[in-house]
């Protein structure tokens, strides 16, 4: 490599800190180590107008090579994260909310604790207004630590090991976390953004004192809220609410379709179809057959009993009634090109049968209706079935055979 | 003193305010004119007077002296001289030569030895009469626009936080600098006069190099300097306790570059020509810096065949480079190209390289594989020399070589234990940063298990010695090129008939400066790896190499060049 033009500071900062970078992408921390020795004299000269400034950077890097390098000292890295939070005002409180972070990774709860309190208490004049997320979230991890205070007492009161008085303190106890943790919770909550463990805590702390309406509110804000980012986990959180107060089923669909609308392949679909087919009418049915059929596209179900199970399910009934054939037929359509490469080719047939019975049964059941009596899987399975004797598989191709209808209808 | 009528009030009854500025008693009208004014003529000649007699004794407030840029610069110049002569230079250059260019100097720039300094007092004044609002007359600079004039990277201006103030012009220079005239310094005019600056120090030290003829070509003297021998860097910390150094004189001493060659190199001419020097002691043959001497230098750290030396010799005589007229400094004299001795020799020793060897990616390895056939009957005497085998000794070392240097320079340290500040307001964060940074240097330091950073290596000329005691025969200085040489009518020539020119046609260095356009892509890599060699050798680019060779090869082969067409690039012998 050829000399650089002019060898100045600035320059040879650089070349430090892409040593530096080499060294972590290989792990080599103790490397890694050395040359940040050398590049934290660029603190005395502050690139204020590079877009990441070396103060970042040291306090990025070094935070780093201490996970890796000094032996789980979290003196070191404590005494470390202390110089970092007094040199970078601008960083101030993300430097305490990593600081949380990583203490609580390692057990530290306590500690954990303290600094967020700790943090929670800064003033820097206009700093304060501009962290005001930070110390939004702050007060919000500090919410959590108190739900998981509030937590440990509710166990102890539960464990009914205690007498009356011991008893009394510990409940007084878990009130006042209680109120810390609501306050904080509420707060962080009211923001846009995904905040799944805050609100899954904070429900529990609403249900535990009673008030459904305000878990429901605060779950259905978070569920239904356009300005929050879309989360599955949103509706999954209402659903289950929803079905642990006992809500009737339009409710219970409604969530459940938005969630199909989301997360097509999510495992509650399972629950939605066997709720849907169940249902007298007709649209909850159409929906129930869309939503199976959906599932199966993904290769994460292609061998889940349950799911087939279900779609033969609604096969065979649209089969035996001979009404609503088109509804296979519609989704048949978008289907056919693939699904036959996808689930019934004959490898797989065999695979399948040679693992689980059950599977193959079930898929082969689908598959005849679907392909025909003729296709590979069908053939394969029932005449393994039927030379294995097992009854059901006899009954299966005599179905199937009385049914070729419908597959001839759809195709 | 001052009689005039107030403005105002018409009275003459003048006081002085604090502030060192007249203001009228009967009516309190404070006007422009200072008391500075007054002491103008006494200021200029104590100022030649504190040059003569050393360091002022005058003590401030704060322990300080008052101290001129001039000084410190006199006192930089003496401190590399004394490190210079500790690594053997002859103490001639400090005592005699180095000291008397100096003083030429000053005199030339008129900030000593002269009846009195042209400009000063008028300049000093202006800084005074810019009173309240520093920035309000377009024409003069504000103290703000003084930290952006020099090459630095304007990041000193981040930590410097100039309110206007009310300006005497020792209250405004203690505000801003440690030194007398540091704001005045930077005001001046940069393109007249060469104004001194740190890199310039180098120039003058190896113009009194030059002019005692020295054996420390350039090259050695940078390198000298970066790796620590000769201060340059920090170089303030060898001022006594009195020189306090603070605001603009950081601008001025404190260096976050390591200077270039070609930097330091058109300096020395620049100034050479300023302080109208004449012609410098001729270069002879006898010199270290002719080019018979220092290739055989340079083949020695290249661990070629001393055989070569006599090829080098006949290059050099056959293009006139070896005459005490191309080779001797003549101040002033724009017609002639100024020689760059180290970078002169190395490029012989490429054009020997191409002579005997092509260098084509092709040719040489043929010669090679000829030669080892040769070498496994040659039983008696010295082994014949294989390009091959020197090519992969070389390329090892220069790969180790060069991976240590590039990891040296990622670790280079710029700072040093004497914290930097630019005003008393930032004393304390500065020494707060400082703290830090040493705290993390060791926490970090600890961790990685490195010892703390090894001493300086011992300085020497050669950076690549080769030993004949291995037996590896990783030494090449004995092999002999019979293997590549013939024998026609008596004399010895080289087996290969060809030569490939890099340029057919030179650049004109006014208008491009350069010769020639060097593209690694578009040469052998062969020459690409000679190049390289050298370059790691002198620190430079290899393109400045490539100029030289280009430069030489048209010497060389003058007349063939009139003869062959334009597009033919390659010369038969």
């Amino acid at each position: 490599s050829s000399q650089e033009p002019k060898l100045n500071f600035k320059k040879s900062k650089e070349v430090c800190l892409s040593y530096i970078q080499d060294a972590m992408l290989q792990k080599q921390w103790k490397r890694a180590a050395e040359f940040l020795s050398f590049y934290v004299e660029s603190l005395e000269k502050d690139f204020s107008k590079e877009y990441v400034n070396p103060s970042e950077i040291i306090w990025r890097v070094g935070t780093e090579i201490l996970c890796h390098c000094s032996n789980g000292s979290m003196r070191e890295f404590n005494s470390f994260i202390e110089q970092m939070k007094t040199f970078g005002v601008k960083r101030y409180l993300k430097v305490c909310l990593e600081h949380a972070f990583h203490l609580l990774c390692n057990g530290q709860i306590d500690d954990a604790y303290q600094n967020l309190s700790l943090a929670e208490s800064w003033r820097y004049g206009e700093q304060t207004a501009i962290q005001d997320k930070e110390m939004k979230l702050i007060q919000a991890y500090r919410g959590l630590l108190d739900y998981y205070s509030w937590s440990k007492q509710k166990n102890i009161l539960l464990d009914h090991g205690l007498d009356e008085f011991e008893n009394l303190s510990v409940e007084q106890e878990m009130h006042s976390y209680f109120r810390k943790a609501a306050v904080n919770l509420k707060e962080i909550i009211k923001i846009p953004g995904v905040w799944d463990l805050f609100v899954k805590c904070y429900v529990d702390l609403l249900e535990f004192y009673g008030d459904h309406n305000e878990a429901h509110q605060v779950l259905t804000e978070y569920a239904y809220n356009s300005k929050f980012p879309a989360n599955p986990n949103a509706h999954v959180y209402l659903y289950q609410f929803l079905k642990r107060h006992g809500e009737s089923k339009k409710s219970l669909i409604s969530v459940l379709k938005i969630l199909h609308d989301l997360v097509p392949s999510h495992e509650l679909m399972i629950d939605f179809n066997t709720m849907l087919q169940k249902s007298k009418k007709r649209k909850r049915c159409r929906l129930g057959l869309e939503v199976i059929f959906a599932v199966l596209d993904y290769a994460g179900w292609k061998e889940n009993v349950k799911a087939w199970s279900c779609l033969a399910r609604q096969v065979k009934q649209i089969a035996i009634a001979e009404k609503h054939v088109d509804w296979i037929k519609q989704e048949w359509n978008s289907r056919k090109d693939w699904w036959p490469a996808f689930h019934f080719t004959h490898y797989l047939a065999k695979q399948n049968w040679k693992e689980s019975e059950s599977l193959s049964y079930e898929k082969a059941l689908v598959a005849g209706i679907l392909l025909g009596k003729d296709c590979k899987y069908f053939k394969y399975v029932s005449h393994q079935g039927c030379k294995a004797q097992v009854k059901r598989f006899r009954i299966l191709k005599k179905f199937v055979n009385k049914h070729n209808p419908v597959y001839l209808r759809i195709s | 003193d001052f009689n005039e009528r107030c403005a105002q009030c018409s009275e003459v009854n003048w006081g002085l305010t604090d502030g060192g500025r007249f203001y009228c008693r009967s009516c309190h009208n404070v006007i422009e004119r200072t008391r500075e004014i007054i002491n103008a003529d006494f200021a200029s000649n104590a100022r030649v007077q504190t040059i003569s007699r050393g360091l002022s004794k005058e003590e401030n407030n704060d322990g300080g002296c008052e101290w001129y840029v001039c000084e410190g610069f006199q006192l930089v110049l003496k401190k590399q001289a004394e490190a210079l002569e500790t690594l053997g230079v002859c103490p001639q250059m400090k005592d005699e030569i180095l000291c008397n260019f100096w003083r030429h100097y000053l005199q030339k720039t008129k900030q000593a030895y002269c009846k009195r300094p042209v400009g000063e007092p008028i300049k000093a004044l202006s800084v005074c009469d810019s009173s309240t609002d520093v920035d309000s007359d377009p024409g003069r600079p504000s103290l703000l626009h003084l930290l952006s004039l020099s090459e630095s990277e304007g990041d000193l201006q981040t930590d410097c936080s100039f309110a206007s103030s009310t300006s005497r012009i020792s209250e405004s220079t203690s505000v801003c600098s440690g030194s007398v005239d540091g704001s005045l310094y930077l005001l001046k005019n940069q393109k007249d006069k060469l104004r001194m600056t740190m890199p310039m120090t180098l120039s003058f030290c190896y113009m009194a190099l030059l002019w005692l003829r020295e054996p420390m070509t350039l090259s050695d003297l940078l390198r000298f300097v970066v790796e620590g021998h000769i201060p340059y860097l920090n170089v303030f910390q060898l001022f006594p306790e009195k020189m306090k150094l603070c605001g603009l004189d950081l601008k001025i001493f404190c260096v976050e570059s390591w200077p270039l060659y070609e930097e330091v190199y058109s300096k020395m001419l620049e100034l050479a020509a300023f302080l109208d020097l004449p012609r410098f002691p001729d270069i002879t043959e006898s010199c270290f810096l002719h080019p018979d001497m220092l290739c055989m230098k340079y083949l020695m750290e290249a661990n070629l065949p001393d055989e070569l030396h006599t090829w080098t010799c006949r290059v050099v005589k056959k293009t006139c480079i070896g005459e005490a007229d191309f080779l001797t400094l003549l101040p002033g004299n724009k017609s002639t190209r100024k020689v760059k001795y180290d970078v002169l020799a190395v490029a012989v020793i490429v054009v020997v390289l191409k002579l005997l060897f092509l260098l084509d990616d092709h040719y040489e390895w043929l010669l090679s594989d000829f030669a080892e056939e040769q070498n496994k009957n040659n039983t008696e005497g010295g082994p014949y020399f294989e390009f091959k085998k020197w090519y992969e000794v070389i390329k090892c070392s220069l790969d180790v070589k060069q991976k240590k240097l590039d990891e040296e320079r990622a670790k280079y340290l710029w700072r040093c234990e004497m914290p930097l500040f630019y005003s008393a307001k930032n004393k304390s964060r500065i020494f707060k940063r400082r703290q830090m940074v040493v705290n993390l240097q060791n926490q970090f330091g600890k961790l990685s298990g490195s010892v703390q950073p090894a001493e300086k290596p011992s300085p020497s000329c050669f950076q690549l010695t080769w030993s004949e005691e291995n037996t590896d025969g990783s030494c090449f200085h004995r092999h002999s090129l019979k293997g590549i040489l013939q024998e026609k009518c008596g004399l010895l020539k080289a087996m290969n008939p060809d030569y490939w020119l890099c340029t057919v046609k030179l650049c004109t260095e006014k208008s491009c400066g350069h010769l020639a356009h060097y593209k690694e892509v578009d040469f052998p890599q062969s020459y690409h790896f000679v190049l390289r060699l050298f370059s790691f050798l002198l620190r430079i680019q290899p393109s400045y190499i490539h100029d030289e060779v280009c430069a030489i090869e048209h010497k060389l082969f003058n007349k063939k060049l009139s003869k062959t067409p334009k597009y033919n690039t390659v010369i038969r012998k």
